[in-house]
């Protein structure tokens, strides 16, 4: 019963880390761009949630619509300005870029909103007052926020899937991804496919920052980062650029951290996620289920 | 860039032009940095400090400030003495702290107050030390912070000593026998408190049950940490940690149903102001803190009252430490006939002096007293949260 406890403990963090990997994974597919600013996007999106939950008291849905129209806005506008003038420089440049506008974020919320930590709402409560389903006479417990981010996860990963596969904008896209060069010449408008890719990303990135600060409610302008780098740990584990790969990595990397934790040492977890992290990197440089492509010379 | 240096070179041109106006009538000693001191300040004595005003740890530099504030102004309303008080930001980071501090010495401060937050001031510490300027902190409780360093002392009680005196008191008050402790493995503060308080609890009969860690980036998560202690039936839960996690174990371990006893440090001063927080989660938790804000003493309500009307909240223990490191200044600089146009270096000698003999009462304890480490020893008193305000427990 321990180890379906730490099981579940371990979908939970694991179904959060998805759902930011699940972004990371889209721009890097799409832009071929780390965008690392996305876990600052995802600590916009927690803020403006709050404020419109807890200050202005709208409904939650509002608020978590209302952060994904910021965070799409804000998407766009730091493509345009931070990484489009760079579209031509190498590979490093726009990483580095993205830091920087990584750590501008953070220091933005830091004038805005201040430090002092906030406490996030929680939404999802039962009738009742009950926060999750009890199993087994309330020997096993999952929290509603666990099950919603899955079926969330489930939702985004199976639209993304379609979006891309079969839409028009969503050929685009893989157009673009594959040779920019040739997309251009067949008639596809590549800024605006990529500009694209970034507000969806950042919209992403809202829903996420809300099931983030639902499960581990509080929220301070670094709130973003650490589970933005876990979870592109977990998208590259999944294997990068690839969206069921980063459901799984992002599930796997949390299951593994729990159990570090509660078999083998508190203090050495991050130490054990990582060692697992280099080893299948080692087997599978590609990530779990990435696409080994050869370069045609 | 370019800019912003030219006009760093003309201030300090513009200092030095002063400072060599001042020099006339009174020539500074050799080897200080405080000949700006004796330049417009006239007759009072600079007293700088660095603290997080900004960042995670904001509440406690803005605390320290704002109490250190009241009594600068209290002092300097009673005419004697005059204080002219500074503080720089440092975000709770090390090598920021450091460019305070410089930017503090070439204000021209002349007595310290030392870092706020520990591992800011394990590095200031250093440079006070170097430079030959006293320090007093309000809040860095390392036992790095003051080793090894005459002229470094502490107005709160150090590491150890809270960890033993947590041990000593869930002993003597009889609140648990087995007992689990989470702390954060990558912070000397948490690590200071939990391996003392291990020790002390051994000494003391209290079993350990459950000793588990967490650390920065993995800070999220405690059903693991949790679980382990509610496992190993602990009927207290120990917490060596700021208020932040804790707010996050409170949360977790209410959706898990485990309901312990909780005991804090004085880290955990700060939970009830988060915004947001549902302070029902935080009741019946009991901390270790030298200042209890309902206290009936006059000093301290007049004190409350103030603060509640300039900052619009009730002073945590941070506020009152800050405000007894001024008025421990005070009483120093009184006693050592001390006048502001000494130098630093001149200062420091009669402060440590005097702080090594004198007895002081204040608003965080009576009859302090410092050793020559630059220890403090007071009594600290136990506090519960109750109705979601701390109330005395004995």
């Amino acid at each position: 019963m321990t180890f379906l406890n730490f099981l579940i403990s371990g979908i939970s963090l694991g179904s959060i880390y998805a759902i930011i990997a699940l972004g990371y994974t889209m721009v890097y597919g799409i832009a071929k761009m780390l965008n690392f600013a996305h876990g600052d996007v995802i600590m916009v999106g927690a803020y403006i949630c709050f404020y419109a939950v807890s200050r202005f008291n709208l409904p939650p849905l509002v608020g978590v619509i209302l952060a994904m129209i910021v965070c799409t806005v804000l998407g766009m506008v730091v493509e345009r300005l931070a990484y489009k003038p760079l579209r031509q420089a190498p590979s490093l440049a726009v990483l580095i870029t993205a830091i920087g506008v990584s750590y501008f974020l953070q220091n933005t919320a830091l004038l805005l909103w201040s430090s002092n930590p906030k406490v996030f709402p929680s939404f999802f409560v039962s009738g009742s007052g009950g926060t999750g389903v009890e199993l087994f006479g309330g020997q096993l417990k999952i929290s509603y926020v666990t099950l919603f981010t899955i079926i969330i996860c489930v939702i985004i990963m199976l639209a993304l899937t379609w979006f891309t596969g079969k839409t028009k904008m969503g050929k685009a896209m893989r157009a673009c991804s594959e040779d920019k060069g040739a997309a251009q010449l067949m008639g596809i408008n590549v800024d605006a496919t990529i500009s694209m890719t970034f507000a969806i990303g950042s919209g992403l990135a809202a829903i996420a920052g809300v099931l983030l600060c639902s499960a581990y409610p509080t929220l301070v302008p670094t709130t973003g980062s650490m589970p933005g780098i876990k979870a592109f740990t977990a998208a590259v584990f999944g294997g990068i650029g690839s969206i069921p790969g980063a459901f799984l990595g992002g599930l796997l990397l949390g299951i593994i951290e729990i159990f570090a934790k509660a078999y083998i040492s508190t203090q050495l977890s991050d130490a054990v996620v990582f060692a697992v992290l280099i080893i299948v990197l080692l087997v599978k440089p590609a990530g779990l289920l990435g696409k080994q492509i050869r370069e045609k010379v | 860039m370019k800019k912003k240096f030219f006009a760093l070179m003309m201030a300090m041109l513009m200092v030095l032009s002063l400072a060599a106006c001042g020099g006339k009538e009174d020539p500074p000693a050799p080897g200080t940095d405080a000949p700006a001191a004796s330049g417009e300040a006239g007759g009072a004595f600079k007293l700088g400090g660095t603290g997080p005003l900004t960042g995670g740890a904001a509440i406690y530099g803005n605390a320290v400030k704002n109490g250190a504030q009241i009594a600068v102004d209290e002092i300097n309303a009673m005419g004697g003495i005059q204080f002219e008080l500074k503080y720089e930001d440092d975000t709770h980071d090390a090598e920021k702290a450091v460019n305070a501090y410089n930017v503090l010495k070439d204000w021209g401060m002349q007595i310290s107050m030392g870092s706020v937050t520990s591992k800011p001031c394990e590095a200031t510490s250093a440079e006070t030390y170097a430079d030959r300027i006293f320090a007093l902190t309000p809040s860095a409780s390392t036992t790095g912070t003051i080793e090894g360093k005459d002229n470094m002392f502490q107005m709160c009680f150090m590491d150890p000593n809270q960890g033993t005196a947590s041990a000593q008191y869930i002993s003597d008050k009889g609140l648990g026998t087995k007992i689990a402790v989470i702390w954060k493995n990558d912070d000397p503060y948490s690590k200071g408190i939990h391996d003392t308080f291990t020790a002390k609890a051994g000494e003391l009969g209290l079993e350990v049950v459950s000793d588990t860690t967490f650390a920065d980036g993995n800070d999220t998560d405690f059903s693991v940490q949790l679980k382990n202690a509610q496992d190993a039936g602990a009927d207290l839960v120990f917490l060596p940690m700021y208020y932040q996690p804790a707010s996050l174990i409170l949360s977790q371990a209410n959706s898990m149903s485990y309901a312990p006893k909780w005991f804090g440090v004085d880290g955990m001063d700060g939970i009830l102001t988060m915004e947001g927080f549902d302070t029902t989660l935080a009741e019946g938790v009991m901390l270790l803190t030298p200042f209890n804000a309902d206290s009936t003493d006059e000093r301290t309500q007049n004190f409350v009252a103030e603060y509640q009307k300039r900052f619009g909240e009730v002073p945590n223990q941070f506020a009152a430490d800050a405000y007894d490191c001024v008025y421990a200044y005070k009483q120093a600089l009184e006693a050592a006939g001390a006048t502001p146009d000494m130098s630093a270096e001149d200062l420091c000698a009669a402060m440590i002096e005097q702080f090594t003999s004198m007895t002081f009462d204040g608003l965080t304890g009576d009859g302090m007293t410092w050793d020559a480490t630059g220890a403090v020893s007071k009594s600290p008193k136990g506090m519960v949260i109750e109705n979601g305000a701390y109330v005395g427990l004995d």
